[in-house]
């Protein structure tokens, strides 16, 4: 009898030191999204935070970046989104308006782990939409020039210059030293990308009066946009899209062209698809800036992590967030993923130091900025393109492109205009 | 017949038919409806995240888009499709049944088999093959104009030959359907109808013109409509190929409408598109149902 109760009491014991931790969350099942190749790289993380915590189940549901966006978007409508998700940050503003997300200022203030001034700043802003934070960046993708040592030496350069004039005259020597069929830079056509950093460093805000309406016409964008479409006029740029280079490592190899302007994952690539006899011959550089290094900004791209408004297990989902933002982990990530941290503190291993490739790109992150924070943001950009490509194809004027897309913009943003002056822009959305 | 019989009758098939109603019901006209409503309103995404910011606009989404170049830009482009690639979809189905019909014609089977194979292959995996045939740099039709000394041509790249290229591409994907139902067409033809038109000394072209062409005329009538219908609805091949590019050559009215739809969230506009595009496919209809009418009388 009494080992009847011994026994009894052994399991209530275990019993109850297992409830008393009150930390344990019991068949809690966490449903987390990412997308591409994170839903896989992330796989070990999760398995330590399922140890951390135990009785947490964490689902990672692997989606496609081509299908992310409508996805999320058809969840958000249904009303069957996940707890936590991966989210690219220029989405931020557009879940914001949905009201999908949840705003993370109270987490913040009370977290040990996570706060502003150990992000960089301007990733740490592509989450913030009117003065309040609402996804926390996990990892960083910023562009930077990828360039050919040994071509650019063969011009007479042995380094990157870091103003416009000089890398214009850079550019020019390339061009003149590889001869025709050959390129000094790659700047697809139909990518939006690179001009509009082009105007970003020129300190264009793209748009204006309280991002109601477009400032493509203004002497900032101007002044960037000329020097986007001199770069074709003057052969130093192909006037091709990305679709009709089918392999760009083999061009790139071939030297069809000597820079181009792109993310971290070609550092990966390059190390991986580049022949051994050129792995010496290729390196990064922060952006060149019209004015010098300091005004070489680049974009702030990304990823956060967000927590979504409909989540029953908000404050569960907020420890994973703060699991995945440890400066280790985010160490640890990179080393999975290639994905660089977005906490400054994590740049400082070894790994980010040791190579000049990823510290170009430590440096460059230091001088990135935000895109406007609105949700039509994306359509704006895609219309900078029907008006743009003309012009880098010679049948459309400059002038002409840059009135037609401020008045394209002007439209785009009407709802925008309207919703402020009536007030009905949420307090948390407006800016 | 008594009148109790009769409406016993009439619950029955009430009773039979209730399934396919409710189904309809549900999943075609309450969403049609809904569509139609929509268009008439400014539903965006901040509608979506607060329903009470929804504007109700009237015909302006209609108005918006009957005045955007960007609309009748989709409309050329979606025509073009329409009536050139149509015509070659339809003469290149003919032709193949037509060679797949003739008695020399041995393995008959097996050439069906094989023209059919495009139709049911995944057109993501023949938008990459395609895509790679038509390289400027690596591809095989460039290539083989070198060899003739002949310029090469940016099938994909240059605007003007990006439809052209689409064309050509849809066109091989899509004609073994309307082939089988050409060569169904063809066997119903009676063999006497050739047999006396040969006793009255007809060639092969005049047994073709006055013999087969009169016999498929309702079969070219089905297949011209459902061709018309299917064209308009151009979406997949410049989804996958070219996204719309270059210089937004390749925009049909259906890319236009997903885009102001799924990539902007601009579902008042993209139902008004819907509704035009509806409205332009059934007076394509009813003009393809007049001309067949006035061939037959």
């Amino acid at each position: 009898m009494r080992r009847v109760l011994a026994a009894v009491l052994a399991t209530c014991a275990v019993v109850a030191f297992g409830g008393c931790g009150a930390k344990r969350h019991d068949g809690v099942t966490l449903r987390f999204w990412a997308m591409g190749a994170e839903g896989e790289t992330v796989q070990p993380l999760i398995a330590d935070f399922e140890r951390e915590n135990p009785g947490v189940h964490v689902e990672v549901q692997q989606i496609p970046w081509s299908a992310a966006h409508e996805k999320l978007l058809t969840c958000v409508v249904g009303r069957s989104t996940p707890d936590v998700s991966q989210l690219g940050n220029t989405w931020v503003p557009e879940f914001v308006a949905l009201k999908a997300v949840e705003p993370l200022q109270p987490y913040v203030d009370s977290s040990a782990v996570i706060a502003r001034d150990k992000f960089f700043g301007g990733i740490w802003d592509t989450n913030v939409v009117g003065g309040a934070p609402y996804g926390i960046p996990w990892y960083v993708d910023t562009r930077v020039l990828f360039y050919r040592t040994d071509i650019l030496r063969r011009a007479g350069y042995a380094t990157m210059p870091d103003n416009w004039r000089d890398w214009r005259a850079c550019m020019v020597a390339v061009k003149k030293l590889l001869g025709p069929k050959h390129y000094a830079i790659l700047l697809p056509s139909n990518e939006f990308e690179q001009p509009l950093l082009f105007g970003l460093q020129t300190g264009s805000a793209y748009l204006t009066e309280g991002e109601t309406r477009g400032a493509f016409t203004s002497p900032e964008f101007r002044r960037a946009f000329d020097f986007y479409v001199s770069l074709y006029r003057d052969g130093l740029a192909p006037g091709i899209s990305d679709q009709v280079i089918s392999n760009l490592y083999q061009e790139f190899e071939k030297g069809t062209f000597a820079m181009f302007i792109t993310g971290p994952w070609n550092i990966g690539e390059c190390t991986k698809r580049l022949p051994a006899s050129l792995q010496n011959a290729w390196t990064t550089a922060p952006l060149p800036g019209p004015d010098g290094p300091a005004s070489g900004f680049s974009s702030a791209g990304g990823s956060s992590l967000v927590v979504f408004r409909n989540s029953p297990h908000k404050e569960l989902a907020w420890k994973l967030v703060e699991f995945l933002s440890r400066p280790e982990q985010q160490v640890r990530f990179y080393h999975l993923s290639g994905d660089l941290p977005a906490r400054v503190e994590s740049w400082r291993d070894t790994t980010f130091t040791r190579d000049p490739r990823i510290a170009a790109f430590g440096t460059q992150l230091t001088r990135v900025k935000p895109g406007p924070q609105v949700p039509e943001w994306s359509q704006i950009q895609a219309q900078f393109l029907v008006r743009s490509e003309p012009v880098v194809r010679g049948v459309a004027r400059p002038d002409s492109a840059l009135a037609q897309l401020d008045a394209d913009v002007a439209r785009i943003l009407e709802k925008r205009r309207w919703l402020l002056a009536h007030g009905k822009l949420a307090a948390g959305a407006a800016q | 017949m008594t009148p109790a019989y009769a409406r016993r009758e009439a619950r029955t098939a009430w009773l039979f038919v209730t399934p396919a109603l409710v189904l309809l019901g549900v999943f075609f006209a309450v969403p049609v409806l809904t569509g139609f409503l929509l268009s008439f309103t400014d539903y965006d995404i901040y509608a979506i995240g607060d329903p009470s910011v929804m504007r109700v606009v009237g015909l302006r989404n209609y108005t918006a888009m009957l005045e955007s170049k960007e609309f009748w830009h989709a409309v050329r482009v979606t025509m073009i499709y329409v009536v050139f690639g149509g015509a070659l979809s339809v003469a290149a189905s003919l032709g193949a049944a037509l060679l797949l019909h003739a008695k020399a014609v041995r393995l008959r089977g097996v050439f069906r088999s094989i023209f059919f194979t495009p139709y049911v292959t995944t057109l993501v995996a023949v938008a990459i093959v395609w895509r790679y045939l038509y390289h400027p740099e690596y591809g095989l039709i460039d290539a083989t104009l070198a060899a003739l000394h002949l310029p090469k041509i940016d099938w994909l790249g240059d605007p003007h030959w990006a439809m052209p290229s689409i064309i050509v591409m849809s066109t091989w994907k899509n004609f073994g359907y309307n082939m089988l139902i050409f060569v169904a067409g063809l066997l119903n033809i009676p063999d006497e109808q050739y047999e006396a038109a040969r006793l009255d000394g007809a060639g092969p072209w005049a047994q073709f013109r006055y013999v087969t062409l009169p016999a498929l005329a309702p079969t070219f009538f089905f297949v011209g409509v459902l061709t018309m219908v299917g064209n308009f609805q151009l979406f997949s091949e410049p989804y996958v190929m070219t996204q719309g590019g270059p210089l937004r050559s390749t925009v049909s009215v259906v890319l236009l409408m997903y885009e102001e739809g799924f990539r902007w969230w601009r579902l008042g506009n993209a139902t008004a598109i819907a509704f035009l595009l509806f409205a332009f496919m059934l007076v394509g209809t009813w003009i393809q149902s007049r001309v067949a009418k006035a061939q037959d009388a």
